[in-house]
C-alpha cells in the first residue's frame, strides 16, 4: 500500500493506493480529481513549472512565466535550464507563448502577466 | 475637494474586488495604491493554485489580479498609484483624506465610506527571538520572494528556512529552482503551519527536509550569514539543552507569520481583535467606527486568494448599501468556544437588510468529526459537519439570519460527532 496526499487543491486529502492486478484502488480522496492525481503519480507524476524569464527593460527586469500544462517531474530542472536562457526584448501579453515545445514536452511556457501593463508610464 | 462615495485604501485583490462591487453600484469609486501598479503582493506570487475556487482554474497570482486589473482599467474609475496616505479624519458625516503623490503633491479628498484593504504585513526577525549579531543575509519569505521574482536577484546559495508557513514552502522550492541550495526548514510547532500540498510540491519533491519541532537559536557571522545554531524545542517551545547544533549557510529566511496592516484603522481608532489582529465587524465587513470597511488581509490573515475577493465583494457592496441609506446598526456578538482561533465576522448587525451572512473561521487545534453548530439562544442556525478542522485552514460557511433572532448573542460551538451519527 503507498500513501499519497493529493496536491490538486488547498484539502490535501491524505490517499492510500492498493495495486489490485494491474490496476491502482485508490482510497480517501474527497473528489475524483483525487483519484487520477493518485494514479498520475503513481506511474507518471508531473508537475507545471512557474518562473520568470528576463527581459532587457530596466523597470521590468523579469517577467513571470509558467509552462500551460504539466511536465515530467523529472524533467523540471531541464525546462527550468531553457527559461532561464531567454532573454525577452519585446513586450507580450499575458498567456502568449515565450518557448514552443519545451525540452520536447509538448508543453508551452507563456507569459502570466501583461508586460504591456508593467511597462507603462504612470499614468495619472 | 474631490468628493467620492467609496475610496478603497489599496489595490490588491480585496480592494479590486470591493472597489468593483462598489462601482457597479452606481458609486463614485476611487482606489488610493501605494505601489505603482495594481495587483497588491499577487504580483509576486508566481506560483500557481489562486483562483480554484473562483475561476475552477489553477493560475497564477500575476494571472488572478490580472483579472480584476482589466475589469478595473475596464470600467475607467479612477484609481491614483503611487500615492500615501498621510492622515484619514472623520468630517461630518465622512471622511477627509490627506494624501501625496508626484502629480499633486499634498491633496486632500473626501469620501463617504471608506474601505480599508490594505493586506497584511510579514513578522519579522525582530519579532522572533533569535541571539547572535545582525549580519546580511536574514529576509523575511516575502522580501526573499520579490527579490527572486521581481527583481531577478537570488538572495543567497546556501539557505535555511525558518517557520513552515506556505510562503515560506513557496521560496523553498522557488530559491531551489533558480539553482540555490536549499538545507531545511525548521518549524518549532510540531505540525507545519503550511498546507500539505505544499509540503508535498515544495519540499518532498526536491527532497528538502522538514524538521518540526526545531528552531533557530543563533545566527553567526560578522557581515553576512555563515552559519546558524539549530535546537530542538519542548512543548513550551523551549530550546532542550545539549540537542544544539551548527548548520553552515550565508542566508536565513523567515515565514514565522502575517499581520493584519492596520495603520490607517489605529489612526481612526476602529476596534481591533486581539485574535485576529484586524478590525472587528459585522456581517457587512463595517468596523467599529461607522463607514469604514475592512476586507482581504487588513481584516484577517486568509490562506485563500479566492476569499479574499469574496471578503472585498461584500465590502464594497455594503458600503455602497451605507452610502445610500446609512440605518441605525443593532449588534449582536458573535462568541465563539475556545475551540475556535477565532471567527469573522465578530458581530451581526441585526438590523441590516443583509441576512446572509458569509463566516470565516478557523479552529484552534487540529480535530476531527466534529459538529459546528451556531446558535441564538435555543434556536439552531447552522450545524455542519467536518470530517476534519486544521488551524492553517481557514473554513467559510453562510449563515442565514432570520428575522426575530432568539437573543441578542449567537453562540458558535463545536462538539465531536456521535458514534451513530457517524455510521449514517
Ligand atoms: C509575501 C506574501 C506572499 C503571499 N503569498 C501568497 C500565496 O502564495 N498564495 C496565497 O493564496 N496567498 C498569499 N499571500 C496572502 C495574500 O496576501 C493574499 O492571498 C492576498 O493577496 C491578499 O490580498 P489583499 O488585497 O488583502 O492584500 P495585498 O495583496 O497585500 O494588497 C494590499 C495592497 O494595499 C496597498 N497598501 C497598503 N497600505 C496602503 C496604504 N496605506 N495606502 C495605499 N495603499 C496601501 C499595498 O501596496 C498592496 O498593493 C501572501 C502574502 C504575503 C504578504
Ligand atoms: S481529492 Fe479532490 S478534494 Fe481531495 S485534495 Fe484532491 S482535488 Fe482536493
Amino acid at each position: 500500500m503507498k500513501h499519497l496526499i493529493c496536491i490538486e487543491c488547498p484539502i490535501g486529502c491524505s490517499l492510500t493506493a492498493v495495486k489490485s492486478g494491474e490496476q491502482w484502488e485508490i482510497k480517501g480522496n474527497r473528489c475524483r480529481k483525487g483519484e487520477q492525481f493518485a494514479i498520475n503519480e503513481l506511474t507518471d507524476p508531473r508537475r507545471s513549472v512557474c518562473s520568470t524569464v528576463k527581459t532587457t527593460y530596466r523597470k521590468v527586469p523579469r517577467l513571470p512565466v509558467r509552462t500551460n500544462g504539466e511536465v515530467p517531474l523529472n524533467a523540471i530542472f531541464a525546462v527550468m535550464e531553457q527559461i532561464n536562457a531567454v532573454t525577452l526584448d519585446h513586450p507580450v501579453h499575458i498567456g502568449e507563448v515565450i518557448i514552443e515545445n519545451v525540452c520536447n514536452t509538448g508543453i508551452n511556457v507563456i507569459a502570466t502577466s501583461d508586460l504591456y501593463y508593467l511597462l507603462e508610464e504612470d499614468g495619472q | 475637494m474631490n468628493e467620492y462615495d467609496v475610496v478603497v485604501l489599496g489595490g490588491g485583490p480585496a480592494g479590486l474586488a470591493a472597489a468593483l462591487a462598489s462601482f457597479e453600484q452606481g458609486m463614485n469609486t476611487l482606489i488610493i495604491e501605494r505601489e505603482n501598479r495594481l495587483g497588491g503582493i499577487l504580483k509576486q506570487c508566481i506560483h500557481d493554485g489562486f483562483g480554484l475556487i473562483k475561476f475552477k482554474e489553477k493560475l497564477t497570482g500575476p494571472e488572478y489580479a490580472q483579472r480584476y486589473v482589466d475589469k478595473v482599467l475596464a470600467c475607467q474609475m479612477p484609481v491614483l498609484l503611487s500615492t500615501f496616505v498621510l492622515t484619514v479624519e472623520k468630517a461630518g458625516t465622512g471622511f477627509v483624506i490627506t494624501l501625496v503623490n508626484a502629480a499633486q503633491g499634498v491633496a486632500q479628498i473626501e469620501t463617504r465610506a471608506l474601505i480599508l484593504a490594505t493586506g497584511c504585513r510579514e513578522r519579522t526577525a525582530k519579532q522572533v527571538f533569535i541571539n547572535g549579531t545582525r549580519p546580511a543575509g536574514v529576509f523575511t519569505a516575502g522580501t526573499a520572494q520579490h527579490l527572486v521574482n521581481i527583481e531577478g536577484y537570488l538572495p543567497g546559495k546556501k539557505c535555511v528556512i525558518l517557520g513552515s508557513g506556505d510562503i515560506g514552502l513557496i521560496m523553498a522550492r522557488r530559491l531551489t529552482l533558480e539553482g540555490a541550495q536549499v538545507l531545511a526548514v525548521y518549524e518549532a510547532k510540531s505540525t507545519p503551519s503550511g498546507l500539505s500540498r505544499n509540503i508535498v510540491q515544495c519540499l518532498n519533491d526536491f527532497h528538502i527536509p522538514l524538521h518540526l519541532s526545531t528552531t533557530i537559536t543563533r545566527v553567526f557571522g560578522d557581515n553576512r550569514v555563515e552559519a546558524v545554531e539549530i535546537a530542538r524545542v519542548d512543548e513550551n517551545m523551549r530550546p532542550i539543552k545539549g540537542t544544539e547544533q551548527v548548520i553552515s549557510c550565508d542566508t536565513v529566511i523567515l515565514s514565522v507569520g502575517l499581520i493584519p496592516e492596520n495603520e490607517i484603522a489605529d489612526m481612526l481608532g476602529v476596534e481591533i481583535d486581539a485574535a485576529t489582529k484586524g478590525p472587528v465587524v459585522d456581517q457587512n465587513f463595517m468596523t467599529s467606527v461607522e463607514g469604514v470597511f475592512s476586507c482581504g488581509n487588513a481584516l484577517h490573515v486568509n490562506d485563500l486568494v479566492d476569499y479574499v475577493s469574496e471578503s472585498g465583494e461584500i465590502a464594497g457592496a455594503n458600503a455602497a448599501q451605507y452610502v445610500r441609506e446609512a440605518t441605525p446598526r443593532q449588534l449582536a456578538e458573535i462568541k465563539m468556544s475556545p475551540d475556535f482561533l477565532y471567527v469573522v465576522p465578530q458581530q451581526i448587525n441585526i438590523n441590516s437588510s443583509n441576512r446572509k451572512a458569509v463566516l470565516y473561521f478557523r479552529s484552534r487545534e487540529v480535530r476531527e468529526n466534529m459538529r459546528v453548530t451556531i446558535k441564538s439562544g435555543d434556536q439552531v442556525l447552522l450545524s455542519k459537519r467536518y470530517v476534519i478542522l486544521r488551524p492553517p485552514e481557514m473554513e467559510r460557511v453562510r449563515l442565514v439570519i432570520k428575522d426575530g433572532l432568539a437573543s441578542n448573542q449567537i453562540e458558535i460551538t463545536m462538539e465531536p460527532v456521535k458514534n451513530k451519527e457517524m455510521a449514517l
